[in-house]
């Protein structure tokens, strides 16, 4: 009902401007057409000084109104280092086209006031003036060099790679519909290598896992980022193209699949740095949502964010991350808590090109395990036993796995680095079968690591074995778990 | 100020050249019945309607587009449910009969309205109908240099148009990836619903209209260098017909470009090629295709898109000289300054055209050349805006609609122009690229400008067209409207773009930075929806008026000097009924030693011919 009468208001408010319209022609005629005219051009000579009065005020009014959208202005301030250098080229690019624009809009409605029509006006007879055109090819010429030499010192320096020799962190945003995938390079600095034809569900990047160098890359939730820092990103697209848009940051490059692009900046302002500064406007004073009393203040409530520039699809209004600068030490304490891709989504799934083998990683991680229990039960009065976690022996036999060695090699170095250290090598068995082949299996397990060490050039005098067959257990044999963590292989410090 | 006296027809006879035609008084083979005359008409001043009145009509269409969008971005909150029965499934009601709009449809919307508006409405009922209509009649001839080539070009523009329409019924909708059409969204029906069906009849009705173009293109080059009347040189033509000559080779370079990378599009999309296709996972599968680059396919479409702004925006430029001129009463200034301008920005449209690619992942490097080319278009901009104004200076400015539309497009073209030399300088476009500062660049200095060229020449040809009067009262209104309306509509856009918005989101709400602006987005939907009515007064002046306008009484109602307003009120077939005129001056002597106008068809005196500066 109401839109019925909407739309007939509409239709009778056309009707009532036609008529007004033919009446006003009508009465034009009545009153003579040339005087009709006459004062038609008088009223639309005055009405081009009112409007050209009335858009200057409105340019400087709404400038003044959305100053805190001005580039460059107060709150609007780049948070990177480049972003100031593109803000001054477009405040010096503002200062001549306004003084352009005022001068031009002025001159045009002016005129057009000026020499509205008089009967009788004796017209000027000037088709050219050489002078005059030379000059005003001139000044555009002259302004624009300067703004082209300015652009382009400010572009070339921004959109520069970085050097060789530079310091920088590399990070990678991937666009997808309708979401964003980061990647951090891990501890090793590097981005790992990528595949799109190695894209599943598990593995949304591709990533090669042969390649070590994606073995510690991590996948955030965030950006986040080091303030003072430069920072490059790898830009890059799984589907259809799509923008990397930092606004705060003046950041802002296509994503592209199959053509990885690049954009360098450092961010110079730690997102409280920016709500510090925010706090300062009355404007950010205000509760962030009205409806509730309870909610952040505008400036509390500030955060940096990514979004995407060029359009991707249905949900191209929706790709949102969110962005964080935080000193060095809270950005390290943040990496602290970020764990690799690869371990924790891959390693030893279906997708794991090493599924079943010991890789260097682990074997690090393994050793340095290993080192601090050992150097625990050495400072230890009561607890001298160490597991081996990782030595395992074939199913009913004493021979050794392949991958055993690795822990054993840690057990070498200890014996290596305390030269006094004496040790018992203990095996354990669960309860399954009987308890005599349990001991005696116990027993030439335990031997059969004394006999790796002995190969390995450890004095015999340093070690003896025992079996401990199913006497011993450290848990429930009554359950699977249980009696895995009961078949064992330890050691005890004897002597130190 | 004197008049000076002549009589078109005894000048005609005793001047013109005779060219043997024959006027036939009981119609001819061309338009002896309602579907010659009317339908399948091959004379120039009928096609010129047919441009104008299609183009009328895709204006509608899609200007309505955009005020449903419009209402999308200012009242995302409010129901659309009254609009279901306009746009069924794209319109889902819930259960409180909230009705929201669907963001594919959404998108849809976005494209087909950049897609009509700059191809069908600023393109063919722009360049169409004014190429059509001025360049026979200001150059002297009978007709178009081909009569069938240029009923064609029109048919091909409706069948266009007929399939573009009906794309828009797909159960799929129509394509919705922008009016750019970049692949691989554009490519692959898996990205996006519009991408299938959708997108191959867009393909279809752009490679129609590209054939229409170039129809329209080869007849008008043809006629406006091989068809003048007698004295009618070069450098007196009119600076409408240089710039229907200068859009007609623009058009005739470029766009045959953009077919071919649609036809690329084409194959990566049927016949498994890989042009602008490369190592893309979707839709949970990896495509075979590798080595393709989508920035190729960029290159292509702006090697078209950069000079089809200037295809646009020249004739607008044209039709505002003219105007400006007729009703200031003074010849245009620095003539000769405004075809070398023109012929500036032409060459340069074409080697720009990489300043929309600076955060494409192009090299940077290559940019620092298109920045310089970009803004040396400055120049010869600034010095078209300096002579328009410069030829108001010391006038007798008559303030019918037609000039208050041209006074409009001078000042829209400066503040758009100018922040155009914002967007081509790359360390700012870092910033403003694809933000709604964009949006408010080429809406100004290219839509609505080229309306309001288009807006002049129509007011002021109309006369010529149907023989009446538009009505001026409801003309001026809707000029002051508009003019006030459109600037309400986009001036505020600048600051979503100085903010960051980017353009082209359906809403806005998921961003922090992006949703400051409800307000202003309500003001500028509120603006649009008067603006849009206000065309709607256009039409119906412009309808009413064809049947009920004031008529013209006089051959030459403007007081003007170009050869369409020495033939009949009543154009005929072959425009003038015995010799067609010969030419002796330039198009602008208006105010010369005192004489009010000096139609181009009078003979030089004595006096002139002593001074030669005056021998233009």
């Amino acid at each position: 009902m109401t839109t019925l009468i909407i739309i007939l208001c509409l239709i009778l408010i056309g009707i009532v401007v036609v008529q007004l319209g033919r009446v006003n022609e009508l009465a034009g005629k009545i009153r003579g057409e040339e005087a009709a005219e006459n004062s038609a051009n008088n009223f639309h000579g005055i009405l081009c000084v009112v409007f050209v009065i009335g858009f200057m005020i409105m340019a400087v009014w709404t400038t003044a109104y959305y100053k805190n959208w001005c580039l460059g202005y107060g709150p609007h301030t780049s948070a990177s280092e480049h972003g100031e250098l593109l803000d001054s080229v477009f405040n010096v690019t503002v200062f001549f086209t306004a003084i352009v624009f005022v001068a031009t809009q002025i001159a045009l409605f002016w005129f057009s006031y000026q020499y509205r029509y008089k009967k009788g006006r004796k017209t000027l007879w000037i088709p050219h003036d050489n002078r005059l055109e030379i000059i005003w090819t001139a000044i555009p010429a002259f302004v624009m060099t300067i703004l082209v030499v300015g652009g382009l010192d400010a572009w070339n320096t921004v959109m520069a790679d970085v050097g060789p020799d530079e310091e920088y962190m590399e990070i990678e945003a991937t666009g997808s519909q309708f979401a964003w995938f980061l990647r951090y390079p891990g501890a090793d600095g590097k981005l790992g290598t990528r595949d799109y034809k190695k894209i599943t569900g598990i593995n949304p990047l591709g990533q090669d896992f042969t390649d070590a160098k994606n073995w510690d890359d991590f996948q955030p939730a965030d950006i986040v980022l080091p303030v003072g820092k430069k920072v490059r990103v790898r830009i890059t697209a799984r589907d259809v193209l799509h923008n990397f848009d930092l606004p705060h940051f003046r950041v802002k490059m296509d994503a592209i699949p199959g053509l990885p692009t690049y954009f360098v900046f450092k961010p110079t302002l730690t997102t409280e740095q920016y709500r510090q500064n925010l706090k300062e406007y009355p404007e950010y004073q205000a509760l962030s949502d009205p409806d509730d009393p309870e909610s952040p203040m505008l400036w509390e409530a500030f955060e940096y964010e990514l979004a995407c520039a060029e359009l991707c699809g249905k949900g191209h209004f929706s790709m949102r991350k969110l962005v964080r600068i935080v000193t060095q030490e809270e950005y390290d304490a943040w990496v602290a808590t970020q764990s690799s891709f690869y371990k924790t989504q891959i390693r030893n799934g279906d997708e794991d090109p090493f599924k079943g083998q010991v890789i260097d990683f682990e074997i690090r991680d393994r050793r340095a395990t290993f080192n601090n229990a050992v150097e625990k039960a050495r400072a230890s009065e009561t607890d001298k036993v160490i597991r081996l976690d990782y030595v395992k022996f074939q199913t009913g036999s004493a021979n050794l796995t392949e991958d055993s060695r690795y822990e054993l090699d840690n057990l070498i170095g200890a014996l290596n680095k305390y030269p006094e250290m004496v040790i018992e090598v203990m095996g354990h068995t669960d309860n399954v079968g009987n308890p005599t082949s349990n001991q005696t299996l116990s027993n030439s397990r335990a031997a059969s690591v004394v006999n790796y060490l002995l190969n390995k050039g450890v004095t015999s005098s340093r070690m003896t074995s025992r079996g401990y067959g199913d006497t011993v257990p450290t848990d429930d044999n009554a359950t699977a778990e249980g009696r895995a963590k009961n078949r064992r292989t330890e050691f005890r410090i004897i002597s130190q | 100020m004197s008049v000076v006296n002549y009589d078109e027809d005894v000048l005609i006879k005793e001047q013109g050249f005779d060219d043997h035609f024959h006027d036939h008084h009981h119609g001819d083979k061309y338009q002896s019945g309602f579907i010659t005359k009317y339908i399948f008409s091959q004379d120039h001043k009928m096609i010129a309607k047919q441009f104008l009145i299609t183009g009328m009509m895709w204006a509608i269409i899609g200007a309505g587009m955009s005020i449903i969008f419009r209402l999308q971005l200012g009242f995302p909150e409010d129901s659309l449910a009254w609009l279901k029965p306009l746009l069924g499934k794209w319109i889902t009601v819930n259960d409180a009969g909230i009705g929201t709009l669907a963001p594919e449809f959404y998108y849809a919307l976005v494209t087909m309205h950049g897609t009509i508006l700059v191809f069908f409405v600023l393109t063919a009922g722009l360049s169409g109908t004014f190429s059509n209509l001025l360049i026979p009649l200001q150059v002297g001839a009978r007709d178009m240099a081909s009569p069938l080539l240029n009923m064609l070009s029109y048919w091909f523009f409706f069948t266009a148009g007929i399939i573009m329409f009906c794309s828009l019924f797909l159960s799929t909708g129509p394509f919705a990836g922008g009016w750019t059409a970049y692949p691989p969204l554009s490519a692959l029906p898996q990205a996006s619903d519009g991408s299938g069906a959708g997108m191959t009849m867009w393909v279809a009705s752009l490679v129609l209209f590209v054939v229409s173009v170039l129809l329209g293109g080869i007849n008008y080059i043809t006629t406006v260098l091989n068809l003048r009347t007698k004295g009618m040189t070069m450098w007196r033509m009119p600076l409408t017909i240089w710039a229907f000559l200068i859009t007609a080779i623009l058009g005739l370079l470029s766009f045959p470009v953009l077919v071919s990378a649609l036809f690329l599009v084409m194959f990566d999309r049927g016949l498994g090629t890989s042009f602008f296709l490369s190592e893309i996972f979707i839709g949970g599968e990896a495509l075979n295709h590798v080595g393709g680059s989508p920035v190729l396919y960029q290159h292509l479409f702006w090697f078209l898109g950069h000079p089809e702004v200037y295809i646009i925006i020249l004739p607008a430029m044209g039709l505002t000289s003219e105007v400006l001129s007729v009703h200031a009463r003074k010849p245009i200034f620095g003539y000769k300054a405004m075809v070398f301008s023109i012929l500036a920005i032409a060459f340069l449209s074409f080697i720009v055209w990489a300043h929309h690619m600076f955060m494409s992942g192009v090299n940077p490097f290559i940019s620092n050349f298109f920045v310089i080319f970009t803004l040396i278009i400055a120049v010869p901009s600034a010095v078209k805006v300096f002579n328009w104004i410069a030829t108001l200076y010391g006038g007798n400015i008559r303030f019918v609609s037609a000039m208050l539309f041209a006074i409009g497009f001078v000042s829209l073209f400066i503040s758009g122009g100018l922040t155009g030399i914002f967007l081509g300088n790359a360390a700012i476009d870092i910033q403003m690229h694809d933000t709604y500062f964009v949006v408010a660049h080429f809406h100004i200095v290219m839509g609505i400008a080229a309306f309001f060229g288009m807006f002049a020449g129509i007011y002021h040809w109309f006369p010529k067209m149907y023989g009446r009067f538009m009505n001026e009262t409801l003309g001026r209104i809707h000029f002051w409207g508009t003019m006030i309306g459109a600037y309400a509509i986009f001036w505020p856009m600048h600051y979503l773009g100085m903010a960051g918005v980017p353009r082209r989101y359906y809403r806005f709400d998921n961003f922090d930075t992006f949703s400051h602006f409800g307000q202003m987005n309500q003001f500028i939907t509120i603006a649009a929806i008067i603006v849009f009515f206000l065309q709607i007064l256009f039409v119906v002046n412009f309808f009413v008026s064809i049947w009920k306008g004031k008529r013209v009484a006089t051959k030459n109602p403007w007081g003007a000097t170009t050869l369409e307003w020495t033939t009949p009120i009543d154009g005929i077939h072959g425009n003038w009924p015995g010799n067609i005129p010969a030419v002796h001056r330039w198009a602008y002597d208006y105010g010369k030693d005192g004489v009010e106008f000096i139609p181009q068809i009078v003979p030089l005196t004595e006096k002139e011919k002593e001074n030669a500066e005056d021998l233009h």
